[in-house]
């Protein structure tokens, strides 16, 4: 008999809380529930808010419990400029299908329109952010999903904006399929490992469409980044993964395709480089593989800076840049091996596909340019091709052990 | 001076030079399409050949021109002829047949080739334009060149001196002036140098089609300004105006005075 009584106490504990799984809570303006924060203070573990849509104004909301919130028609949530919109405490909370504008601007605290705080598997989905500081904030958190979200700032300087989707001490996280546009960072990973960014399109940002910091084990594939200040910048960090991704259109004086900085034991592979003004700008970094990239139409497609060692470029495409490679020293400790140099004016006598003569990708001007930016306004002249010419023959400024030994004759495709 | 431009235009459209101009261009231009299968790059490759080829045959051509065709100038000023007219007329004569077969020579095969159909053709056209404003340019200054010299040696002489001064003596020059004062401004320095060479200019002009990307890449407040805005394409077609015009003024100028 007590041993049937304890059976059947835990089948109703086990009924209620399967109740209380399945509960859904709906937020709509004329319902008995109107606010979102009333809502989750009602609401129990594991129980389902639904939010019909309309505006609702309010700021500082807290979800303290696993909850999942999922917005119908895009309902809006106007943080009316007060703070903070949606702060996340605790594990297992989805968030879905809402649009939140005006987040707070503040010099102090970075208000953010969603926060992540020391949470476990967190789903952030189909969120629209407007007129915000900082969007998607991810603090000491892990094994989270972000996907399909639009941020779409609307930022004009770097001091008084904040990054659309920010990581700082948080590992494991997905970020996929978001459109980030017009803020200061487009996604910015610090401290951060062992992430995964794909098919994300960043574009028109302030300083770089990603940006990672002290983030080691990560990989980003297939994103577009295109239009921002400076394109991506990869700093500090080690064994990182760039796959297939396309990198476009970031002009000017301190524009980069990607910008390198103390990154070691990278792969990039596969990525496209289209006109940008640099196309990968590299200091400090060592044993790094770039392979089937291709660069094309850059101003610079490869800039070294100095203390690059022990890199190695194989079997890219250096389609009609205005320089190949710029190196400002003598010393040259990196391997370039089978790319193909649409600059290359071989020949390829035995017909196995390699040309005979090595090509030189250094041209003497790209060191002038180095020394005086202004002659810039002399490329393509004739007397610079003679001097490249010369310098071609006999090298003297340049490093003369940097050159491909097997360029090849035909484009190559993979 | 239409009846004389006419004249001259088709004399020289009989004549084998023109044909062999025209027929090398044609050729240049089947044979980098053929080798390239790309557009862009062959414009690019163009770009390099008409910098340096058609002020070369400008020169020498419009210096050729005019002493060959020296007994027949007497003759027509022996007629009640404004002189400016003759000396005009005969110098558009040679300007237009050498832009013409620089446009058709080049036209043609880039045409077949589906130049409509790509969007290169803004690039093209702007090769184009930049060309014919380099005979009418080259022409002017051989013309000048050889009204100030009887003797035909050193006519030839001055015209291939002034086309090597131009295409690389001053760029050379130009560099290490550069590269001398690099410690001071040079943004202005660097585009009033450019200005003052139409083979820069024109250089400078398809330049800013071509590796914006790269000249972007200087940070100088004017320099940005030029290159960034329409307002350098502008001023460089001013400026290829300008030099056009004032060769020919100086045509003119000298015809008036010259004891024949």
């Amino acid at each position: 008999m007590k041993c049937f009584l304890q059976h059947s106490v835990f089948l109703i504990l086990v009924f209620t809380s399967y109740i209380g799984f399945s509960q859904t809570i709906n937020v709509c303006e004329d319902c008995s529930i109107s606010s979102i924060k009333s809502a989750i203070k009602q609401a129990k573990n594991y129980d389902t808010i639904v939010i019909k849509k309309g505006t609702y104004k309010e700021y500082n909301i807290v979800i303290d419990k696993p909850l999942t919130i999922i917005g119908k028609n895009y309902p809006v949530i106007d943080g009316e400029l007060k703070g903070e919109v949606i702060t996340i405490i605790s594990n297992n909370v989805t968030v879905d299908g809402l649009f939140v504008i005006n987040v707070g601007t503040s010099y102090t605290e970075d208000y953010a329109a969603i926060r992540v705080r020391r949470s476990k598997h967190f789903v952030i989905k189909n969120i629209v952010l407007e007129k915000l500081f900082f969007g998607i904030y991810i603090e000491k958190s892990s094994y989270g999903k972000i996907y399909h979200n639009k941020i779409i700032g609307d930022a004009i300087e770097e001091y008084n904006s904040g990054n659309g989707i920010q990581l700082w001490y948080s590992n494991h996280i997905e970020i996929e399929h978001n459109y980030v546009e017009h803020v200061r960072d487009g996604i910015y990973l610090e401290f951060s490992d062992d992430c995964l960014i794909k098919n994300n399109v960043s574009a028109e940002n302030l300083r770089y469409g990603l940006h990672f910091m002290f983030s080691n084990d990560d990989v980003y594939q297939d994103n577009t980044f295109e239009n921002n200040g400076a394109g991506v910048a990869v700093m500090f960090s080690k064994k990182i993964k760039m796959l297939n991704n396309i990198f476009k259109e970031n002009w000017g004086t301190a524009s980069y395709g990607m910008l390198l900085k103390e990154i070691n034991d990278a792969e990039i592979i596969g990525n496209t480089f289209e006109e940008n003004t640099i196309g990968i700008n590299i200091e400090g970094s060592n044993r790094i593989t770039y392979k089937n990239n291709n660069f094309t139409n850059n101003g610079w497609a490869i800039k070294v800076r100095g203390a690059c060692y022990a890199n190695r470029f194989l079997e890219n495409n250096f389609l009609y840049n205005s320089f190949d490679i710029s190196y400002n020293s003598k010393v040259n400790d990196n391997v370039f091996d089978k790319n193909y140099w649409s600059n290359y004016t071989g020949y390829d006598l035995d017909k196995n596909g390699v040309g005979d003569i090595p090509y030189r990708p250094v041209k003497l001007f790209s060191y002038i340019v180095n020394r005086t930016p202004e002659t810039i306004i002399l490329l393509r002249s004739l007397f610079i091709d003679l001097i490249d010419f010369s310098e071609k023959v006999s090298p003297v400024f340049t490093p003369d052990n940097l050159m491909d030994n097997n360029p090849l004759i035909k484009k190559i495709t993979w | 001076m239409l009846k004389i431009l006419k004249y001259s235009f088709f004399d020289l459209m009989r004549s084998r030079w023109s044909y062999v101009y025209f027929a090398f261009y044609l050729l240049l231009g089947i044979v980098l399409l053929f080798l390239n299968n790309d557009l862009s790059k062959a414009v690019i490759t163009l770009m390099n050949v008409i910098i340096v080829l058609v002020p070369l045959i400008g020169t020498i051509f419009g210096v050729m021109y005019f002493y060959n065709s020296k007994e027949f100038t007497e003759l027509l000023l022996a007629q009640p002829l404004k002189r400016s007219s003759i000396f005009l007329g005969q110098y558009l004569g040679v300007a237009l047949s050498l832009s013409m077969s620089l446009i058709l020579g080049l036209g043609l095969p880039f045409v077949f080739y589906g130049l409509f159909k790509s969007n290169t053709i803004w690039d093209f056209s702007l090769l184009l334009i930049t060309g014919t404003f380099l005979t009418l340019i080259f022409t002017a200054l051989a013309f000048n060149i050889a009204l100030s010299n009887e003797n035909k040696i050193k006519g030839f002489g001055y015209a291939i001196l002034l086309w090597l001064f131009l295409a690389i003596i001053y760029d050379g020059i130009f560099l290490m002036t550069l590269v001398l004062f690099e410690d001071y401004p040079l943004d202005k320095l660097s585009l009033i140098g450019t200005m003052l060479n139409p083979i820069d200019l024109s250089r400078t002009l398809i330049l800013l089609k071509l590796d914006i990307s790269a000249l972007l890449g200087y940070t100088g407040a004017i320099f940005k300004q030029f290159f960034g805005t329409s307002f350098g394409l502008i001023i460089s077609f001013i400026m290829l105006i300008v030099w056009v015009v004032l060769p020919v003024l100086r045509i003119v100028f000298k015809a008036k005075k010259k004891d024949f």
